[in-house]
């Protein structure tokens, strides 16, 4: 460790921020493997077990990959929370046990998803209101008119889009495959294309960008349309898992707050233009395993909430300390 | 003789209240370095600015090539083959070489993918025609690369896109005279290579080293054209209107010089090294050095920010260590900071207000806002009327003001708190020439008034001109001293010769 901290400075090859998160989840793992054998609990450390861990965190993992492209691009969303119950209960009521409807459900979320998305990056880009308000808002916005219309589970999910949760291929949950490839998906999005490297460039300098001929406002807008129709999709999800969607669970989830933490774990700095998918994915799992330790380890859930939000400050600081550049 | 690139005829601009720009011409040809001078105000960035269409002049016409064009966004010029490198660069720290140079245009691919493969040969193309080529290397991040090599990557994307004129705003505001070298070179290449070069400059040297021909603007007025370089004597008459003798102040008597205010005997951190220095009353000392000899971290180990963690210092003849800033202007030092805008100032505040900032710091919790034990409002308006400090009221927003304005308030701050030492960093930077003078003639009075001044500054000519005495600093060491008046060969001589040896 004093090593690389030695060398830091001088050996520019080795850049520290981009393989944190990897030493992190290195970390998380160990203690994992650490706590199950120290409770002499070995049973935990199967191969399904493992999986059943990341099924856990699959609708975290959607929303999170979403909000890693509004980060990057130096913006934020709040609303994906509620976005997500009114997908849920959208796509749950339209199909209403009906297979046929299936299809119709799934458009119905998504357009809902890109037309969230717009205005919110119309807002943000266009109006120049702060994405913490402009998205605050829109949840707020949303969750209202959520709740005006159903106060309980509603609709119903046929067997057939079940298989979305339940579904496997093989000795891996279809979901799981489903989110790695979504995050192939985003990766090679933000590696090769001409959008992903405009993404970094309005995150990085907003002014450089639009001086270099970069849409600036549309980059804006088209990240903030691919984090809703991702948070949209988490809502497919677990209107699947739950076999019917409720107005809370999203909410319950927590899933504004901890898919920004999830991304800013992996590595992805608030103020943009750094980061990455691969990042985020890493932030998920050392959130995940986190989880699975406090259960192991029979933590009472208060004290699992304190220890959380211990460990995000922890590991953002831990970010901060260590890419903090010496300066001549 | 070759027509004009560009040509400005008639340039008129009016701001509301004022006249920044009033019937200017302007031109520059291929192949030739237009050096554009004139004081901060007299008009030069609304002139470029127009000329890159960030703003619309109200009569007059810019002709490239001699056709008339039309700007409406900067983007417009840039592709019309018009690159404005400003002072503060238009890169992304957290990207690559090669991705910067093809920011919003890079190549692709027939899948209309990025070809990564070609950006970077293409920006290795780019970089061979250039000095430093060699340490670039396209895959580097550009926060890792220093200022200069940033600004070499700059004015390459600017050559990559094509760019026939190519405007420099003060390129050199940030770099040491190494660097300023390579930077010349880099210009040389430029101009063989056909491009005409717009050169916005406050300093002389420049202007004989570069400069083919010279428009010196005033009050928005274009006062002097030249078509050789004339004596730098002659543009500063024309840029201030009068002459200069008495541009720095005269150095201090011996009579004026008293006792030692501080005392370093053979201090050091990780960054320096066997630190040895004395500072009296009324002394100005000046410490030169090449970006990265340790000037600054000595400033800071001085002022507590990053402490030594040997040797000893003496403050007005009692031993102190400073852990902390606040130590150390309890203790009595004073330092105004290199970075203005973003160390010193608090722009969105009135100037009066920055003018209490470190005395309300200081003051008990339950001190009123407007008087507190070391100062109070009506003390820091005469302290800011003593400064001749030029503002609408003292009630503005002091990020309206002009930088030596502005340098000024941050002064007042400290005389508010009576320091016994002060510590200058680049107190002229980015500052006109009128204010300049004004800033040494202040830095004088405050010695005669009895304190010790430490002046750090990579401008040569104004450590020489203004300090008593110059320290040479070199890998976190003071390696030479040099009596008033020494000679810029002898300076930079120490301040590079262990490097030279070592390369």
């Amino acid at each position: 460790m004093s090593i690389a901290e030695d060398a830091a400075p001088r050996k520019p090859g080795f850049r520290f921020e981009r393989w944190a998160p990897l030493i992190l989840l290195v970390g998380a793992f160990a203690i994992y493997v650490g706590i199950a054998l120290g409770t002499d609990q070995a049973q935990y450390l199967t191969f399904d077990n493992l999986i059943a861990i990341l099924g856990r965190s699959i609708a975290l993992g959607i929303t999170a990959i979403g909000q890693t492209f509004v980060i990057l691009v130096a913006s934020i969303d709040l609303s994906v929370a509620s976005l997500i119950s009114a997908t849920a209960v959208l796509a749950s009521v339209v199909m209403d046990g009906s297979p046929a409807m299936i299809l119709p459900a799934i458009l119905a979320a998504l357009v809902l998803g890109a037309v969230v998305g717009l205005t919110n990056g119309l807002v943000v880009s266009g109006l120049k209101v702060n994405p913490l308000i402009a998205t605050l808002g829109m949840s707020l916005i949303i969750q209202g008119c959520l709740s005006a219309f159903v106060s309980n589970f509603a609709g119903e999910v046929p067997a057939a889009f079940q298989v979305f949760a339940y579904g496997e291929i093989g000795p891996f949950p279809l979901a799981l495959i489903f989110l790695l490839a979504l995050a192939v998906l985003a990766w090679a999005v933000l590696r090769f294309t001409k959008f992903g490297s405009d993404i970094y460039a309005v995150g990085g300098n907003e002014e450089a960008a639009r001086f270099a001929g970069i849409k600036t406002g549309r980059i804006v807008v088209l990240s903030h349309v691919i984090c809703s129709v991702c948070a949209a999709i988490a809502g497919l999800y677990l209107a699947s898992r739950l076999r019917s969607g409720a107005p809370w669970i999203g909410a319950d989830g927590v899933y504004d707050l901890e898919s920004i933490a999830v991304v800013v774990i992996g590595g992805t700095v608030l103020a943009g233009g750094r980061g990455g998918v691969w990042g985020t994915m890493a932030g998920m799992l050392i959130f995940s395993l986190i989880d699975s330790v406090f259960n192991i380890a029979g933590v009472d859930s208060f004290a699992k909430q304190v220890l959380r939000g211990i460990i995000i400050v922890a590991a953002v600081a831990f970010y901060a300390i260590r890419s903090k550049r010496i300066v001549a | 003789m070759t027509p004009p690139v560009i040509e400005m005829k008639g340039i008129t601009k009016s701001f509301p209240g004022v006249r920044a720009l009033g019937d200017v011409s302007f031109e520059v040809r291929a192949g030739e370095v237009q050096a554009l001078v004139g004081e901060n105000g007299a008009g030069k960035s609304t002139l470029i600015k127009i000329l890159s269409g960030v703003y619309h002049a109200d009569a007059g016409e810019v002709r490239l090539n001699g056709e008339a064009v039309h700007f409406s966004h900067p983007v417009e010029s840039l592709h019309a083959g018009i690159a404005v490198i400003y002072q503060e660069f238009s890169l992304l720290p957290e990207r690559t070489v090669a991705q910067n140079l093809f920011l919003g245009r890079e190549p692709r691919t027939r899948f209309g993918l990025i070809d990564g493969a070609r950006m970077r040969a293409e920006a290795r193309e780019v970089l061979s025609l250039f000095a430093a080529a060699g340490r670039i290397d396209p895959d580097r991040m550009v926060g890792e690369l220093d200022v200069a090599t940033q600004q070499v990557v700059e004015i390459a994307k600017a050559v990559s896109t094509g760019a026939r004129v190519v405007v420099m705003d003060e390129p050199t505001a940030a770099l040491n005279e190494a660097e300023c070298e390579e930077l010349f070179t880099t210009v040389d290449t430029l101009r063989e290579r056909g491009v005409a070069i717009i050169y916005i400059t406050h300093r002389m040297r420049e202007i004989t080293r570069l400069a083919d021909r010279v428009t010196v603007l005033k009050d928005g007025e274009v006062a002097a054209r030249f078509d050789t370089v004339p004596a730098p004597e002659a543009i500063v008459r024309a840029m201030v209107g009068r002459d200069i003798a008495d541009f720095y102040a005269p150095p201090a008597t011996s009579e004026e010089i008293g006792e030692p205010v501080l005392s370093v005997r053979g201090a050091g951190n990780d960054r320096l090294h066997d630190i040895g220095l004395d500072v009296r009353a009324g002394e100005i000392v000046g410490l030169a050095g090449i970006q990265g000899a340790g000037r600054v971290a000595l400033a800071m180990a001085l002022f507590g920010e990053s402490p030594f963690d040997r040797g000893e210092v003496t403050l007005n003849g009692g031993t102190v260590d400073f852990r902390s800033p606040r130590a150390a202007i309890t203790g009595g030092v004073g330092l105004l900071p290199g970075d203005r805008k973003g160390e010193g100032l608090v722009l969105m505040q009135s100037v009066r207000d920055n003018g209490m900032l470190t005395s309300r710091a200081f003051a008990p919790l339950w001190s009123s806002d407007r008087r507190n034990t070391r100062a109070d409002t009506t003390r820091m308006d005469e302290l800011l009327d003593h400064m001749e400090i030029r503002a609408a009221s003292y009630d503005q927003d002091i990020r309206a003001l002009s930088g030596g304005n502005q340098q000024k308030a941050i002064v007042a701050r400290w005389l508010s708190m009576r320091p016994k030492l002060l510590i200058f960093i680049e107190p002229t930077r980015g500052i006109d020439v009128n204010s300049k003078a004004g800033i040494y003639h202040l830095m004088r009075d405050l010695a005669r008034e009895g304190a010790g001044i430490l002046m750090i500054s990579s401008d040569l000519p104004e450590v020489i001109g203004a300090a008593d005495r110059v320290l040479v600093m070199q890998q976190g060491r003071i390696v030479a001293e040099f009596p008033h008046g020494a000679s810029e060969q002898d300076i930079m001589h120490a301040a590079t010769e262990e490097r030279e040896v070592a390369a």
